[in-house]
């Protein structure tokens, strides 16, 4: 098997690897991720992103979700940091940024 | 570009010393330093030739006081691609570069001042869908080089904000001059340009238009239009753009499709997205210096993403770009994104 195939094989192994272990995890989703059984999991440093109905959730959808899905989750502590971060790349409102900020920081 | 150890060396001091110093100014409890983006290892295969490229590319961003705003992305990466000529085996190249360095003043709700290197404002892909745990397929656009100015970076200033923003309507701008600069780590063209767009939240819908001159030895323009829209709650976004310059021109449409609406949370159905892009080329005359084939081009760009937990994504498409000569490209990708403060807190 020359050094091509052999990278190929294990690319494809780590593929279905991943694939297969992280299925189960896929009933994920970002309303069950708000919930106190699923904060429960999350370290009290970490946090998900409040209910999809708020004005917040709105203006992300608005914005940051026409480019990307919702982060799985972070600290709450670089939360003013991505938004200021994301204030200037989208020209972000101030109020949009403060939405946005409560929405990932409820 | 090779990457020497000095040279690294010397990057890595320079990213040392900056997160030292970012680190060593406390900020709100939500305004700590972040470090975030994508590592990921990409195979290509096109027209027989496969190539690996194992790529981080790291962004950290630093808030000082109330108004500013630090930040930097870099891109390392390794390339190893048959040596070709007959000979079997695999050699590599290495590239390590900063996309962009840049301090932000947010001067007012409506003026952010920015200043240093930062992405060229043009069309849309270039500061939107660069990031690699974003972008839908692993190669950017044909045409992205017109209007980026072929290096994708601009080192001046700039100005950029949102002129009008209510519930109905938000105009957004950004203007910018950039000088020329041949360092290593910071290269430009002197040039400037500015991009304006409208957007409509409520029916997702934006629509813009981008204006670059190059102001080298011969002076260019290049102009752009972009047309995103991307309704509510519907399975499929729609992303397009299209670029002219003095000696060709073109345009991509992409359609990202969902199995389940976003209001369904991410399930696994929303996590199979297949795209879809569609590419034309047009060479008016030969310009080897703009990025773009040599002729006439159209390009059909089939993927399946899957979107996996734990921020881990995989890119695949197949390619057909059909030219001079018809080309099939295989491409997968799987990137993890990162997102974590420059310390841990209590």
């Amino acid at each position: 098997m020359n050094t091509d195939l052999k990278i190929r094989a294990a690319c494809i192994v780590l593929t279905f690897s991943l694939a297969s272990a992280s299925l189960p995890a896929f009933s994920w989703r970002i309303e069950s991720i708000q919930d106190s059984s699923a904060g429960a999991r999350q370290s009290q440093a970490r946090h998900q992103p409040a209910a999809p109905e708020s004005k917040g959730a709105i203006k992300f959808k608005q914005n940051c979700s026409r480019c990307h899905e919702a982060p799985q989750g972070f600290s709450s502590r670089i939360s003013g940091t991505i938004l200021r971060h994301m204030r200037v790349r989208a020209s972000l409102s101030p109020q949009d940024e403060r939405d946005i900020l409560r929405f990932l920081n409820p | 570009m090779l990457l020497s150890p000095k040279r690294a060396g010397i990057y890595a001091s320079a990213l040392l010393a900056a997160s030292l110093l970012v680190m060593s100014r406390p900020g709100t409890t939500q305004d700590v330093p972040l470090i975030s983006g994508g590592v990921g290892f990409v195979t290509s295969t096109n027209a027989g030739n496969t190539t690996y490229i194992p790529v981080i590319s790291p962004l950290l961003a630093a808030p000082l006081g109330n108004h500013i705003l630090v930040e930097s992305r870099a891109t390392i990466l390794d390339s190893y691609f048959p040596k070709g000529g007959g000979h079997s085996g695999y050699t590599s190249s290495s590239f390590l570069g900063l996309s962009y360095l840049q301090m932000d003043y947010i001067a007012s709700s409506h003026l952010t001042v920015v200043a240093g290197e930062f992405l060229t404002p043009f069309g849309t892909y270039n500061e939107r869908l660069s990031p690699i745990w974003i972008s839908n397929f692993e190669s950017a656009p044909l045409i992205f080089n017109l209007g980026t100015m072929n290096t994708g970076s601009s080192v001046g200033g700039m100005l950029r904000g949102s002129a009008i923003s209510n519930d109905h309507v938000w105009l957004d701008y950004a203007g910018y001059f950039s000088a020329a600069s041949t360092n290593e780590q910071f290269k430009s063209q002197r040039a400037s340009g500015a991009r304006t767009s409208l957007y409509f939240p409520q029916a997702r819908l934006e629509v813009g238009g981008s204006y670059g001159r190059l102001l080298e030895e011969t002076h260019e323009n290049f102009e752009g239009l972009h047309l995103w829209w991307q309704p509510a709650d519907a399975l499929v976004k729609l992303r397009s753009e299209f670029a002219h310059g003095p000696h060709s021109k073109g345009y991509w449409v992409e359609s990202e499709f969902h199995l389940a609406s976003a209001s369904s949370g991410m399930t696994l159905r929303r996590a199979i997205q297949p795209v879809f892009r569609w590419q034309q080329t047009f060479r008016s005359s030969p310009d080897p210096t703009d990025g773009l084939p040599g002729a006439d081009t159209k390009r059909a760009d089939f993927g399946l993403d899957i979107l996996f937990p734990h921020e881990v994504r995989i890119n695949s498409s197949y390619s057909r770009q059909s030219s001079t000569q018809d080309t099939n490209i295989w491409q997968t990708g799987i990137v993890y994104r990162f997102l974590f403060p420059t310390w841990r807190g209590k």
